[in-house]
């Protein structure tokens, strides 16, 4: 059984989105990246996988700043093999999933896994989410929101979730792409030494057959959203918080 | 031109997010179509009575009884090219997030998804969405015939209809026994729990970092006579079980008190506690979309504000 999953740098959104001057993307230039958080339980699912049932994994990513550290880290929590698929900065007009879809799908096509794991969303996915538009490109079945993968006898059992925490399960013809939401076990945590002994190693190139597709990021502006209507604020240091907040709750008639 | 929505159901209700669709469609104007999957064409009928639509496109089968990707996506290609419609809608689900894409390459139209408004321009749509988490908002031009996704709770559902839309039948080649094939529905264990009860409410987020804080939060709970949650980090790290989760896939609640810690805001946890009736949030960012929601709020380390309100509480 070969797993291929995929790895993806993200925005971090805890420190402060700036816009590029035309508005049409955040600012790059100084924003932190952090591996996707459904790519990372994306990559302990197929690290488990490996582990119950003697799969191979191979991590990918489409070439950036960042992506030579964040497949290192996929060498060290066990992936087997990583490679990075090359791209010119200046042939892409956004790095939106509709966009790189058609590059991860080459990827895949020439890596030919059984099973395909990649988080369920990324957090600029205004034009649809990388899993569907892999199934879409590749012919092969696809199945998102999903929180458990086994595999047994060439086919995958999956558990997809729905709102309100219902779910079914489904039983899935190989080879499947897979939008993982979350791993069967928390994402581990990986050495430093690990990590260490992987400084020298180089991750290949994966020569792709493909170009990345239009979206419709030429005619979408991003904004700021007026948050003037939203909380009333407290001030100060933790006491003034916490004096403001227990008076409200006075207030409110929920404490005494 | 009509405009194509998907009608999603459960144990023969139609979702409610199925139901904000059409009254967006009937608020952006032009014929409606109601897209129904079903096991037999009874079951179509007993969905489609009182749907807000002009006509409902019936997919009739025992393999689409229940919902699965594979058969749906067919399906929706199949009422996609039946109709050519020149907007598809559907309710960002997990249904959305499975076929939209998919329809968008197999039918040859654009889509915009995390939509929270949607109104005419031109001969197009012009399209709001939140993105990075809620914290901007990205505004696009969905030509005529795109595909748009829309947040739950974007409009609020308009009364059911007292007539019933004429019925048609669309027939689909579902493919030999599909490949993707529905085993079991599973409802989720309450372990007792049932938040959708509880007055007050004390909910922490990732910020939490593991369970060493967590009887910092229980106390604060106790203390205010409120259910302790987590937003689905919390849940899926094991800090807390899984009915304690607030959001999309986890309990939908509306108490009369929901203070939250380290809780970002994303616009999966707010589909499952924006209508509490008073909401304040601690969180150490300024720009935090919780911000935008929250009725009260600080900025603040949420390790330094809880043990000083435990004291006053005490
Ligand atoms: C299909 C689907 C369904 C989902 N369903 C749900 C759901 O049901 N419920 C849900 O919650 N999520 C759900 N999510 C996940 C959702 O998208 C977010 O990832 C999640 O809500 C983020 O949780 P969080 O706010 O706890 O974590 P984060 O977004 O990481 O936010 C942590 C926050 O803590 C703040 N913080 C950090 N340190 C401190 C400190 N010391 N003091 C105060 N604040 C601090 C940070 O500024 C940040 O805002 C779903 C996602 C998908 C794709």
């Amino acid at each position: 059984m070969k797993i291929v999953v995929i790895q993806r740098l993200e925005p971090v959104l805890t420190e402060e989105l700036e816009l590029s001057d035309d508005g049409r993307d955040i600012d790059r230039e100084w924003i932190g990246f952090a591996l996707n958080q459904f790519d990372d339980q994306a990559l302990e699912q197929a690290v488990l996988l490996k582990e119950s049932n003697g799969a191979t994994v191979t991590a990918i990513a489409i070439e950036d700043e960042g992506s030579d550290k964040m497949l290192k880290n996929a060498l060290a929590r066990g992936a087997d093999a990583a490679f990075q698929i090359p791209l010119d900065a200046d042939d892409v007009e956004s790095r939106s999933s509709r966009a790189l879809a058609p590059l991860y799908a080459a990827a895949i096509r020439t890596l030919a896994p059984d099973l395909v794991l990649v988080g369920i969303l990324s957090n600029s996915d205004l034009y649809g989410e990388l899993a569907p538009y892999l199934g879409a490109h590749t012919g092969w079945p696809q199945i998102s929101a999903v929180t458990e993968v086994r595999l047994a006898a060439g086919k995958a059992t999956v558990r997809q979730e729905y709102a309100g925490g219902r779910a079914a399960r489904f039983e899935v013809d190989t080879p499947v792409i897979i939008g993982l939401q979350t791993a069967m076990q928390p994402p581990r945590y990986v050495a430093g030494s690990k990590l260490r002994d992987l400084l020298k190693v180089q991750i290949p190139e994966l020569e792709v057959d493909g170009a990345p597709s239009a979206d419709m990021s030429h005619g979408t502006t991003l904004a700021l959203p007026d948050q003037s209507a939203g909380a009333v604020m407290f001030d100060g240091d933790a006491d003034d918080i916490a004096t403001s907040i227990h008076n409200l709750l006075k207030e409110k008639g929920f404490v005494q | 031109m009509t405009i194509l929505v998907l009608i999603e159901h459960y144990q023969g209700g139609v979702a409610d997010g199925s139901l904000e669709l059409l009254t967006l469609a009937r608020t952006l104007g032009g014929p409606v179509t109601a897209l129904v999957l079903a096991g037999s064409m009874a079951d179509v009928a007993t969905l489609a009575a009182g749907l807000d639509a002009d006509t409902v496109l019936a997919v009739a089968a025992p393999a689409v009884a229940r919902y699965a990707s594979s058969v749906y996506l067919r399906s929706l290609n199949a009422a996609i090219a039946a109709c050519d419609p020149e907007l598809v809608l559907l309710s960002y689900s997990t249904a959305g997030i499975d076929l939209a894409a998919g329809a968008s390459v197999a039918t040859g139209r654009e889509m915009v998804a995390y939509v929270t408004s949607l109104t005419r321009h031109g001969a197009g749509f012009a399209a709001c969405s939140q993105v990075y988490g809620g914290k901007l908002l990205a505004t696009s031009t969905l030509p005529a015939q795109g595909i748009a996704v829309v947040m739950p709770g974007a409009v609020k559902a308009g009364p059911r209809s007292t007539g019933d839309a004429p019925v048609q039948t669309l027939t689909v080649d579902l493919g030999p026994d599909g490949c993707i094939r529905h085993l079991e529905t599973l409802v989720p264990e309450s372990g007792g729990i049932d938040l959708t009860k509880a007055a007050r409410i004390v909910c922490v987020g990732r910020a939490l970092g593991n369970t060493d804080k967590l009887p910092m939060a229980e106390a604060l709970a106790k203390l205010l006579g409120a259910e302790i949650a987590g937003s689905r980090p919390v849940i899926d790290a094991g800090w807390l079980p899984k009915p304690r989760q607030i959001g999309k896939s986890g309990t939908k609640v509306k108490p009369k008190l929901y203070l939250m810690a380290g809780v970002s805001g994303a616009p999966e946890h707010l589909e499952g506690m924006g209508e509490s009736e008073l909401i304040i949030a601690l969180n150490s960012d300024p720009r935090a979309p919780i911000f935008g929601k929250a009725h009260y709020g600080a900025v603040c380390d949420m390790f330094e504000v809880m043990p000083t309100l435990i004291q006053k509480l005490s």
